[in-house]
């Protein structure tokens, strides 16, 4: 019975696991922005990477490795939300501006608009000063 | 639940049914982890290089995690360990010398 439980455990945080990785990679690959794939990849990521150790502890059951594997999932629990920030920072440092509403509204009707933000958000500058 | 009755259950085949299924698991992480290339070479900007790495970095560990518990290699934990580590510590220096004065963090 404990086995059963141990196997359907570590089936379903596997699961939950890819999921949470797979959503975290859709994330970094078709977000718009620096600070949007930032937000992305500190969250699910670090959501997906936890439950996948937490699925190998499970697996791993009571041994001397587990010790292991439990360090290493709040290692991970810890540093990667801290590396996604310092990322976001040095973008926010170098002067990528982020893409607001109104450069989303550029984009939809670009008639009026006379620069075109729609690909990249590189535009820092002198149209970049009112957001900061 | 009691620590007895964990290592004297590990021989039954369901439990090695159990060690099969993190291979495959960690054959899907590859594929992701492939996927995450593109952000890494075509991202427009130095952060969005780095923020990829640093997500295929994290990935990496995971793969190593689980191909130690269905390759059964337990030392593969300790590369994982030591990767997490270099992987946050890449993160932080390459993020600190992008920017000019080095006020991150």
């Amino acid at each position: 019975m404990i086995d059963q439980l141990q196997f359907w455990a570590v089936l379903l945080c596997l699961a939950f696991g890819l999921f949470f990785t797979f959503v975290s990679t859709v994330g970094v690959l078709r977000l718009p922005d620096v600070y949007s794939r930032a937000h992305t990849a500190s969250q699910t990521d670090t959501l997906g990477a936890g439950l996948s150790l937490a699925a190998v502890a499970l697996a791993l059951g009571w041994e001397s490795t587990t010790i292991y594997t439990v360090l290493l999932l709040f290692f991970v629990f810890l540093t990667n939300p801290t590396a996604a920030h310092a990322i976001a920072r040095s973008a926010a440092e170098s002067g990528i501006t982020p893409l607001t509403a109104e450069d989303e509204l550029e984009s939809e009707t670009p008639d009026d608009g006379a620069s075109a933000p729609g690909d990249t958000a590189v535009n820092a500058g002198e149209e970049g000063g009112d957001h900061a | 639940m009691s620590p007895a009755l964990s290592p004297a259950a590990l021989p039954t085949p369901e439990n090695l049914a159990l060690t099969e299924l993190f291979v495959p698991a960690a054959a899907l992480f590859v594929v992701l982890a492939i996927m995450l290339f593109y952000r890494a070479v075509a991202g427009p900007t130095t952060q969005d290089r780095l923020l990829a790495v640093n997500v295929l970095g994290t990935n990496t560990v995971v793969i190593l995690a689980l191909l130690s518990v269905g390759l059964d290699e337990p030392w593969f934990l300790d590369v994982a360990l030591v990767y997490a580590l270099l992987n946050f510590l890449m993160a932080i220096a390459i993020s600190k010398f992008t920017v000019e004065r080095g006020g991150v963090l």
